[in-house]
């Protein structure tokens, strides 16, 4: 699998997948995309980096253990939910915010944050398990 | 009352958990003299709730109620009248005593601030039980009060006995209480209501229901495995493996009286028929005979206690299923009684082990001297229990035997029972409270003296109370005993009671009977245990070995069942998940006929047809491929193929996600196969293939005719126009896929992520048991299953 092209291309290649992955989530409220898709693009991009260039440089890049990304996930998924609390409606209403930047009108909102959330699950949680998968026993 | 002290009375019987939380700390704090502020707690239940007694007594009841989960009609509400009234009173009055006597008995003990807490958690569950309204309340307390007995019966953890006995209690009440939540469904759905107070009012109805049968008996599997009715009484006198505290706790005011409150509670509704009638009277008759004749054996100062407690309760069952006025007033006042003289005496017990060193009867003797508030205490309550004059005790019995006796039917039989009991009864108590005291001082194990404040303050208020209870006649009758007759009969009842009797009656003489048959046999005490400890042996087996057998033989049952459905191989376990697969899609569609009717082909562009060709030569790869590795990366193509299907038919999100799963699941199964010690090819004969390969046709043929049926099914498009509707205007969205994801159905989502994390964890952690260097997993599995099964041998 370590040829030399795959090599030298692996990591441009993940880091346009982390790029493109970020781009579908953001954009996954109006066009094809969101949190799940993204998510798996980004996983699909650290297994590339993984088989290519081993696995300590993935993990080296990503500085934290995916599993700790995967529960922080969780953790803002479900943060999302409670601002609702405090308007004092059911769990999870979601909640707009338009914010203007440099004259161009951004709609923030809560059910971004819990697509954020799901992204960051499903990145850590399949990208665990491949890059475990991947570790050579003798590692 | 105000409407603000009534709603005090949440506080009331929840102030008990908030004290379980603080106790450890006070105890930290104070060492064991924390008992002292830690008894202002029940101290100031006691006098909330007596502030009920006056208002009660006039006829009225009060409820305190406040939402809990109003859309199931869960409230958190308490029910005050004269029944719940009385019993509160015994749990928070004798609880004060039980914390102080407590912080004696446990002096020093390094976990005495865990048994603060866990008394505590019993009080608070007692009290809720005995007050609670709604039904589903009750039953959460009924519940927590068996989880309680377990944790307290069980305190003394490292014992074998203590861990026996508290699994037992647990096994035996808590199954107990899965019954009364049946019935008490049952209740809710015949009658419609879901407070007590409510249900209380429906008169006949419940009588005359058709459910009336199973009502009634799921409500007596509650109250007599919770009572210790035979032949559940086995449990009650295991329970005495819990420390003295606890035991006198039990016995005198809570959980074992809980099955009778629930049966007097229940009386207004469910009394009175005649399956009634026979049930109650038969087991409790049966169970007062079996509990003194068991006590007579016993040479343990708590077992001895233990068993007539047992057989109390048996009375108290045997009188409220008379349904006959004069014996419920009977009940009511030996139930106050025995809480009386049963919680002194168990304290007794308790301090004479502490500074004796000893709770056998023949080892005991001459304390009078070494421990004389100890032998006060012990005697006047012994007196209450043996029936006489001047004490409750005394009363009780005279207006029990006018019960029975005035009975229109089976009067002489229970008489008779009721008379035999309450003789042994007298026995006992003389075993307990006399023969330790009197006679030679006898060596024993520790230099007995007298015990602190702590330790004697509860016997002597208890037995006092006993007394005063009894000197003070009409006041007891008015306040305590009417009230709670009146919610016994379910229409307002005065009693009159007189402390001596002023003529000569049938109750009299047969006290006199009970008396001198009680002396009679108290002489030949060890004659009659003899018998009795031979009469036992020759019988060999009871309920409580039976208990162990059956819990023996679930262990051989499970054990057994595992071995079947999880032989351990992968092999079987897949092969059965996808033959039933086949099945399920299969069968049902040949048995009802429903095939779906094979659709015309359409009319096809020809890209269309080049993405099918693609997907069959992706399948045709698969079925040549000399490798497994070929063979997955093969199934991708397939795979990719159903995306681009997706594609074409204009559902970019589902295709995009397919590419990606497909990607992901054809690098992961690379990878794990790379690490599993497979053998790179399928070696399996011609006749193996073809078995699995009739399974792969099975369910993939099935689920393609079963898709096939949904697709020729109307389609209903209320949810897709109700998502396009509503997706832009309500979740600021146009993919309606992913506003149904994040927004609409978030809270699946949250669900479904979670279980994406657990799923993660899991599959890492088995990773990790596969790296582990030195490859001893499989060998601990092993081990483990071999102790199991050792375990499940000795049983």
């Amino acid at each position: 699998m370590r040829t030399i092209i795959f090599r030298t291309i692996a990591p441009y290649l993940a880091a346009l997948m982390v790029l493109f992955s970020i781009f579908v989530l953001l954009r996954g409220h109006n066009e094809p995309g969101g949190g799940f898709i993204g998510g798996l693009i980004a996983a699909s991009a650290l297994a590339i980096y993984g088989i290519a260039c081993g696995v300590t440089s993935v993990r080296r890049a990503i500085v934290v253990h995916p599993m700790s990304l995967s529960a922080f996930g969780l953790l803002i998924a479900t943060l999302a939910g409670l601002p609702s609390l405090m308007m004092r409606q059911a769990f999870m209403t979601s909640q707009w915010l338009e914010v203007h930047v440099l004259g161009v009108q951004v709609d923030l909102s809560t059910p971004l944050v819990f697509d954020i959330g799901v992204y960051l699950v499903v990145v850590g949680a399949i990208g665990s398990i491949a890059l475990a998968l991947e570790e050579r026993e003798s590692d | 009352m105000t409407p603000a002290a009534i709603d005090t009375t949440i506080l009331a019987v929840l102030a008990p958990f908030a004290a379980a939380a603080i106790a450890p700390y006070a105890t930290r704090l104070f060492k064991h003299n924390a008992a002292w502020a830690l008894a202002l707690v029940p101290a100031w239940i006691f006098f909330h709730f007596a502030g009920f007694v006056g208002p009660v007594a006039e006829g009225r009841t009060f409820v305190a109620a406040r939402e809990w989960a109003p859309a199931y009609g869960i409230n958190l509400s308490f029910y005050i009248d004269g029944l719940s009234t009385l019993f509160a009173l015994l749990i928070s009055g004798i609880g004060t005593f039980i914390i102080l006597y407590a912080g004696g008995y446990l002096k020093g003990h390094p976990q005495q601030g865990r048994f603060f807490s866990f008394l505590f958690l019993f009080m608070g569950a007692m009290l809720g039980l005995v007050t609670g309204d709604n039904l589903i309340t009750l039953f959460i307390f009924w519940e927590l009060t068996s989880i309680t007995s377990f944790l307290l019966i069980g305190f003394d953890h490292l014992r074998a006995a203590s861990r026996r006995a508290a699994l037992q209690a647990l096994v035996v009440t808590g199954g107990g209480g899965l019954a009364l939540l049946a019935g008490f469904l049952l209740i809710i759905q015949a009658t419609g209501e879901i407070e007590m107070s409510q249900v209380l009012k429906s008169g006949d109805l419940l009588r005359e229901h058709a459910l009336y049968l199973p009502i009634f008996l799921l409500v007596l599997g509650g109250a007599f495995t919770k009572s210790a009715q035979f032949p559940f009484h086995f449990w009650l006198p295991n329970a005495m493996e819990a420390p003295t505290p606890v035991s006198a706790f039990l016995h005198s005011a809570t959980m074992v009286k809980a099955g009778v409150y629930l049966l007097m509670r229940m009386h207004p509704v469910l009394g009175g028929t005649e399956a009634w009638t026979t049930v109650l009277p038969l087991f409790g008759g049966a169970t007062l005979l079996v509990g003194t004749i068991l006590a007579v054996r016993q040479t343990d100062l708590k077992l001895m206690l233990a068993y007539t407690t047992v057989a109390s309760l048996g009375l108290l069952v045997m009188l409220t299923g008379t349904s006959h006025e004069k014996a419920l007033e009977g009940a009511v006042l030996y139930l106050l009684a025995h809480s009386l003289f049963k919680g002194a005496l168990f304290m007794v017990a308790g301090t004479i082990d502490h500074e004796a060193g000893t709770r056998d009867v023949t080892r005991l003797g001459g304390l009078r001297k070494a421990m004389p508030i100890t032998f006060a205490a012990a005697a006047l309550a012994g007196l209450s229990m043996s029936g006489l004059p001047p004490f409750i005790g005394f009363i009780a019995k005279e207006v029990l035997y006018y019960g029975t006796w005035g009975l229109p039917q089976g009067a002489l039989v229970l008489t008779v029972v009721a008379v035999v009991g309450n003789a042994l009864m007298l026995v006992i108590a003389a075993g307990v409270a006399v023969k330790p005291f009197f006679g030679p001082e006898v060596h024993t194990p520790k230099h007995a003296h007298e015990g602190p404040i702590l330790l004697w303050a509860g016997p002597v208020v208890l037995s006092l109370t006993g007394l005063a209870t009894a000197l003070m006649t009409h006041a007891t009758g008015d306040l305590l005993i009417g009230p709670m007759l009146s919610s016994l009969v379910g229409a307002p009842t005065a009693v009159e009671l007189h402390l001596l009797p002023g003529y000569i009656s049938a109750p009299l003489i047969l006290s006199a009977i009970t008396v001198a048959l009680g002396i009679v046999l108290f002489l030949q005490l060890d004659r009659l245990r003899a018998t009795v400890a031979a009469v036992l042996a020759a019988i060999g087996w009871g309920p409580d070995k039976g208990f162990d057998q059956a819990i023996a033989a679930i262990v051989r049952l499970s054990a057994a069942v595992t071995r079947i459905v999880q032989g351990g191989r992968m092999q079987t376990y897949m092969t059965l998940t996808f033959l039933i697969t086949a099945l399920a899609v299969l069968v049902p569609g040949y048995l009802a006929d429903g095939w779906p009717a094979l659709p015309p082909l359409p009319p096809l562009h020809f890209y269309e047809w080049a993405v099918l060709l693609i997907a069959v030569a992706g399948l045709g790869a698969v079925l040549v491929a000399s490798t497994r590795l070929t063979a997955i990366v093969s199934l991708g193509i397939q795979g990719f193929a159903v995306a681009m299907i997706f594609m074409l038919f204009g559902a970019p999100d589902l295709s995009f996600t397919q590419f990606m799963v497909e990607t992901l699941s054809v690098v992961i199964l690379a990878l794990v196969m790379t690490r599993l010690n497979l053998a790179p090819r399928d070696h399996r004969d011609a006749a193996a293939r073809l078995f699995t390969g009739a399974i792969a046709i099975g369910v993939g043929g099935g689920l393609a005719l079963t898709l096939m049926a949904v697709t020729q099914a109307p389609f209903d498009t209320r949810l897709s126009e109700f998502f396009s509707a509503y997706s832009r205007t309500i979740a600021h969205g146009r993919n309606i896929v992913n506003v149904i994801i994040v927004d609409f159905r978030g809270f699946d989502t949250l669900g479904e992520i979670a279980v994406v994390v657990l799923a993660g964890l899991c599959v890492l952690a088995l990773i990790r048991i596969r790296t582990r260097p030195d490859r001893d997993v499989a060998k601990d599995v092993a081990a483990s299953a071999r102790r199991v099964g050792e375990a499940a041998e000795v049983h």
